[in-house]
């Protein structure tokens, strides 16, 4: 689905991606874990288009489209969704009639008319059930007065309407305690399907323990220094960063 | 003293009024008419040396030929520039200013008085009202109105009469020729009469160049209410001057809902509520949407002259492409107006690089034990929420039109009218 090679980005031509490569197929679900700094929220802006990523080299491509020739709505319509690591509050545009428009706009790109009334609202009601999201949230302004909780929330409550390809949750866990946590994992692994995929971004192990990856990988210094499976992540937990920090430098010198 | 008088304009005013004289002895105002061309001649207009003329220089203006009067009045007009879907209204028409007997509605409903304003001397309200208000401020162009005005919308409202439907008074500019017009209207809600006045300011296809010049003075007896909308939708080769003085008595309800949308290249308006009594209650509320190179002026003044009074006033300015908007609110809470509560607020969004806005939050207070509070800022686009909206698949021109949306619903939220909220939020959208 997403093949992500050699890429390198910058940020105030401050290189901070330095060839990073990527596959992930339907299906899935990787998690990327790093120390501050290595590069894990620059990965999930870069997918998504933020424009003050500057991308230097490498590609990436979404079931072989060409990922970065896209403006950032054109990568939502795709089916690239990033879950925000600090949603934005908007006062005055209501949730419903925000997700009512970026349906449309993702509806009319595909080529389909936009839903009926009716159908949409039984699709909000279904979604909200599923991934436990508070009726009357959904009818507020988009996150206006929202605690950190009901933003990531909502956040899982867009990535349910939306129904993209693939999901980039960007520290989905951060700033959450454990029962917010619990219903953000457990409406994120509702939604899992042999269809999409995920890409986890965290710095902690314990969010993995309620979204189980199928891989894990170890971002440092802007790459990719450690791939595999979920006992990566607890070996990680056990010998803290300072372990990765350590060997690759060490492997480095070698 | 004149000061920086333009003259040909100065002159052609002054024999207008002349020989307006010698017509018309004795016009029935006519002492009235004599004192007011006098303060205006003691004055001139006003220069941008005039603090509440600084940003807003008229002399462009005023140096355009004119004519002071219209060419006979066109039976029909297009009055679908003003039309408000869903909006069932009597319906009042003014084409250059001057009232349309043919293109208005009659209005059968007891309680009810709309004359043209020429018609309108013998009655009691007109009488007892007309000139009382406006004529106190310094502003030189209500004294010229006051002087010259040949027509206007004369609207009385009876005691304990609620009207069932708005009245929608629709100003139409068509004349081929240069105009200058001086448009008078004095509306009057009895005690406890409530009603709605819709104004939608047009310019017909083909219109020369225009400067029209508007006074209205309100009057809210006690335990009246009066919702009170202007709409600005006026074409390119529209200019206005419009200044509308509030009076309002023991109980009563203002509110004012002034909307400018682009179009009309010069558009000045003086809206002054006069709180004269207890338990009084205004709002105002404003939106200028503005766009290539258009000036839009809002002063206002609430005065609060007696104690237990509420004043609520909220103005939104979105500038684009090199236009400007000015916002000057002035608060004055007298020493007699103990307990009052006033709330000002103005929020600018410049969207245009080149677009400006000057703004002046103003509030005296000489009463020691009242609640206010005035604030005013200056933005641009969120780019976090723009990418936000955009990483959810909306288009940039869309979710522009959302966050421009969100920003004025502050204000479109409080329109009492659905109609005219709906119609307001589709011209927002239309204008960016």
């Amino acid at each position: 689905m997403l093949t992500i090679n050699n890429l390198h980005a910058a940020v105030e031509s401050q290189e901070i991606l330095k060839g990073l490569n990527l596959e992930v197929k339907a299906g899935e679900v990787h998690a990327i874990m790093g120390p501050n700094g290595s590069g894990k929220s620059t990965l999930g802006n870069v997918l998504a288009g933020r424009e003050s990523y500057e991308v230097t080299a490498g590609e990436v491509l979404l079931d072989g489209k060409d990922l970065l020739e896209l403006s950032p709505e054109d990568r939502a319509r795709e089916g690239v969704f990033l879950a925000f690591q600090y949603p934005v509050e908007i006062p005055g545009v209501s949730n419903i009639n925000f997700l009512k428009t970026a349906l449309s706009e993702i509806r009319a790109y595909k080529g389909l008319p936009p839903l009926e009334a009716r159908d949409f609202l039984k699709m909000v009601k279904e979604k909200q059930q599923l991934v436990e999201f508070d009726a009357k949230l959904a009818n507020r302004s988009l996150n206006e007065g929202f605690s950190g909780g009901e933003k990531k929330r909502n956040e899982i409550f867009q990535l349910a309407m939306l129904e993209p390809k693939l999901a980039i949750l960007d520290e989905t866990d951060s700033g959450l305690d454990i029962d917010a946590l619990r219903i953000v994992a457990s409406g994120v692994n509702h939604l899992r399907s042999k269809d999409n995929a995920f890409i986890v971004i965290t710095h902690y192990q314990r969010l993995l323990e309620y979204i189980v990856p199928d891989f894990v990988h170890v971002l440092y210094k802007g790459r990719i220094v450690r791939s595999g499976t979920k006992e990566l992540a607890l070996e990680l937990e056990e010998k803290g960063y300072d372990w990765i920090k350590e060997t690759v430098g060490a492997e480095n010198a070698v | 003293m004149i000061t920086q008088v333009t003259e040909s304009l100065y002159n052609q005013l002054t024999r207008a009024y002349e020989e307006d004289c010698a017509v018309q002895a004795p016009h029935p105002l006519g002492e009235l008419r004599k004192l007011a061309f006098e303060r205006f001649k003691q004055t001139g207009f006003p220069t941008v040396k005039w603090e509440d003329w600084k940003y807003t220089n008229t002399q462009p203006l005023l140096n355009q030929p004119y004519t002071l009067a219209g060419a006979d009045q066109p039976l029909h007009a297009d009055l679908a520039l003003a039309a408000i879907p869903g909006l069932d209204a009597y319906r009042i028409v003014l084409v250059d200013g001057v009232f349309s007997e043919a293109l208005s509605d009659s209005v059968p409903v007891a309680g009810l008085t709309v004359l043209p304003m020429e018609k309108a001397a013998d009655e009691l309200a007109f009488t007892k009202h007309f000139a009382e208000y406006a004529d106190k401020t310094d502003n030189p162009f209500v004294a010229l109105n006051t002087a010259l005005f040949k027509s206007g919308v004369f609207i009385s409202l009876a005691p304990n009469a609620v009207l069932d439907k708005p009245v929608h008074i629709i100003h139409v500019a068509a004349a081929e020729t240069p105009l200058f017009t001086q448009v008078r209207n004095l509306y009057v809600v009895g005690r406890h009469g409530e009603m709605e006045i819709i104004e939608s300011l047009v310019t017909e296809d083909g219109a020369a160049q225009y400067l029209n010049n508007h006074v209205s003075e309100i009057v809210v007896h006690e335990g009246g209410k009066l919702q009170h909308y202007a709409l600005q939708v006026a074409g390119e080769s529209g200019n206005y001057l419009n200044h509308t003085e509030v009076y309002q008595e023991k109980h009563s309800l203002y509110n004012n809902y002034n909307c400018s949308f682009p179009g009309a290249s010069f558009v000045r308006n003086n809206i002054n509520v006069r709180l004269d009594a207890s338990e009084v209650e205004s709002h105002l509320y404003g939106i200028a949407l503005t766009a290539g190179n258009q000036f839009v002026d809002n002063h206002t003044i609430v005065d609060h002259l007696k104690p237990h009074c509420e004043s609520y006033e909220w103005y939104k300015n979105i500038t684009q492409d090199t236009s400007t908007a000015v916002f000057n609110g002035k608060i004055f809470v007298r020493e007699d107006a103990q307990k009052t509560n006033a709330f000002q607020q103005n929020n600018n969004m410049l969207i245009g690089e080149q677009s400006a806005v000057y703004t002046k939050p103003q509030l005296e207070i000489f009463a020691d034990d009242v609640k206010c509070s005035h604030g005013c800022t200056i933005g641009q686009f969120d780019p976090e929420a723009l990418f936000y909206l955009r990483a959810r698949g909306i288009s940039e021109a869309q979710a522009r039109v959302l966050l421009v949306h969100a920003f004025a619903f502050d204000v479109t939220s409080r329109f009492a009218n659905d109609m005219v909220r709906k119609y307001v939020e589709h011209l927002v959208e239309e204008g960016l």
